[in-house]
């Protein structure tokens, strides 16, 4: 079970070169896999590439094979895809309908749109709000949220639809410290208790270091690293293509460099 | 059984099931939309005073009842534009009019034209009261499920709640780049002819930032299966009862018969 990406080139419509360059990638069930890379590496393009959007969904070309659980992803319709995988944007106010005067009502919008039994949404529905931990949202008018709140309520939309695999396109790129903290909480319980696949990109490598069990570095459409989350995330060649370190490596490494002597209590309490 | 007991052997809360309620609010959306619909045929099919005034009266009376009445004084507010574009082009410039109150060198405004955009003024105050009524004492999500209720398609129904939404969506951006652009120095406040050069900057940012919203949101709803085919689930339909049914069918017979006896020529 896992979505597998073999040789894929794919370009936007229009555009003259390719965003993604032979890229070979697999995500497994129950199995984090952090992305992070500097602007205009292809993450983005990645995202919609492994969750079947492109070129289903936006169009453009695409070379070598995508397969969710062994399917190939032009071959399965977007309402299909959707429960297979799902794929989480940045911005959180333009993944929520706008059309709901409740979080409940939201989380429910896409098994309503299945035809799910009402027995069966209300089920979904507190299992998504319990997974990512705001189930006392559920009588808030969505349009009221703050940034952290409305991302966790799309990331909740989104398992309700009970999808194997989970695609993160930078989710806390527009949160603050306490916004970032909240998904990375609900995203490591999600992980850990529902065992759906993640395939998480990230510019904050503190939030991959903590949930990633493996980590893929992408510069200019390619896989530059790849490897352990511990490995890649504290690989010297990581400033090199436009990552930063995580604040551990960081720390170790000032210690290091001050010639003193890395403390193993400290390192414990830091894990 | 009550709606209660309903809400709880079906497990949803009461926030979901809540029904809209004091008057007017509690009559079922496509009611609303049916009396409106009359009330705008009645009020600009029948030639003369006073079934427009009648419209526009009926209009108030149920704001009034219904706690709106602000609600409509902002949108009567903001049509005045238009209303005074009206009257002044008629009051001017009326074919045909030659009963003039008075003569300014080349210009006479005339009675005719004062008696026709006044009455004009009436049936426009009357249709936007008329709609706007509806839009005020109604809950987007109540007129949405009773329109799926009836079957109206998943995208058609979208459409018409994005496009309400976008109203305040679009509002507090604008205020959220207004700010941004102050702080970069715009100056949007004081004379008029200030203000109109501040109105680019504006307005570029929020039409070209809606444009770039629509791809992301047109993703963001395939990745929740809103293109899957069969009936969508509802969580609730807004009550509809059998008078209302009954009132619902008489106007939509009273339009037939307003416009079929305009057609012919029987309203004078």
């Amino acid at each position: 079970m896992a979505i597998e990406l073999s040789t894929v080139r794919y370009r936007y419509a229009g555009a003259s070169k390719p965003a993604l360059r032979s890229i070979d990638l697999r995500l497994d069930s129950g199995r984090v896999l952090g992305v992070a890379g500097a602007n205009e590496a292809g993450k983005s393009t990645l995202c919609l590439v492994a969750g079947g959007f492109a070129p289903r969904v936006i169009g453009g070309r695409l070379e070598g094979s995508v397969r969710i659980d062994g399917a190939d992803t032009t071959a399965i319709p977007p309402h299909e895809l959707a429960q297979r995988c799902g794929l989480v944007f940045q911005n959180a106010a333009t993944q929520l309908s706008n059309t709901t005067a409740t979080v409940f009502e939201e989380v429910a919008f896409g098994p309503c749109n299945l035809g799910v039994p009402v027995p069966d949404v209300i089920e979904r529905v507190w299992w998504a709000l319990r997974a990512v931990g705001v189930e006392d949202l559920a009588p808030r008018d969505p349009a009221r949220l703050s940034g952290g709140q409305a991302q966790l309520v799309a990331l909740a939309s989104i398992l309700a639809l009970r999808p194997r695999y989970l695609i993160l396109d930078e989710p806390t790129s527009e949160l603050d410290p306490a916004g970032t903290a909240l998904v990375a909480d609900a995203l490591a319980r999600v992980a850990r208790e529902t065992g759906a696949g993640i395939l998480l990109v990230e510019h904050k490598t503190d939030v991959l270091a903590r949930i990633a069990d493996e980590v893929v570095v992408l510069a200019e459409g390619s896989v530059a690293l790849a490897g352990p989350a511990g490995t890649v995330l504290a690989d010297p060649r990581l400033a090199g293509l436009g990552v930063e370190l995580p604040a551990r490596v960081r720390l170790e490494r000032a210690v290091h460099t001050a010639g003193l002597e890395w403390p193993a209590a400290l390192a414990e309490a830091i894990e | 059984m009550s709606q209660a007991s309903v809400a709880e052997v079906r497990g949803l809360p009461d926030y979901v099931t809540r029904r809209p309620g004091g008057f007017y609010r509690s009559v079922n959306p496509s009611t609303k939309l049916a009396i409106a619909a009359i009330e705008v045929v009645v009020a600009f099919a029948v030639p003369g005073w006073p079934m427009p005034l009648a419209v526009l009266a009926a209009v108030l009376a149920t704001a009034v009842a219904a706690r709106r009445l602000r609600g409509l004084v902002i949108v009567a507010l903001a049509t005045s534009p238009i209303v005074g574009s009206i009257l002044l082009i008629n009051l001017f410039l009326l074919p045909g009019a030659s009963d003039p109150i008075v003569r300014i060198g080349p210009l006479a405004p005339t009675w005719s034209g004062l008696w026709f955009g006044l009455q004009t003024v009436v049936r426009l105050l009357a249709f936007s009261a008329a709609i706007a009524l509806v839009y005020l004492t109604t809950a987007i999500d109540d007129l949405l499920a009773d329109l799926a209720r009836r079957g109206v398609g998943r995208r058609a129904i979208f459409v018409v709640g994005a496009a309400v939404q976008m109203v305040p969506r679009t509002v507090e951006r604008a205020a959220e780049i207004v700010d941004a652009q102050r702080a970069r120095g715009l100056d949007t406040e004081g004379r008029v002819w200030r203000r109109a050069r501040g109105v680019l900057p504006l307005a570029a940012p929020v039409v070209f930032g809606a444009l770039t919203e629509v791809e992301e949101r047109t993703m963001a709803l395939e990745a929740r299966a809103f293109s899957a085919p069969g009936r969508q689930t509802l969580l609730r339909v807004p009550p509809d009862r059998v008078v209302e049914r009954i009132l619902r069918w008489a106007a939509a017979l009273a339009m037939v018969a307003v416009i079929g006896f305009r057609v012919a020529g029987r309203l004078g």
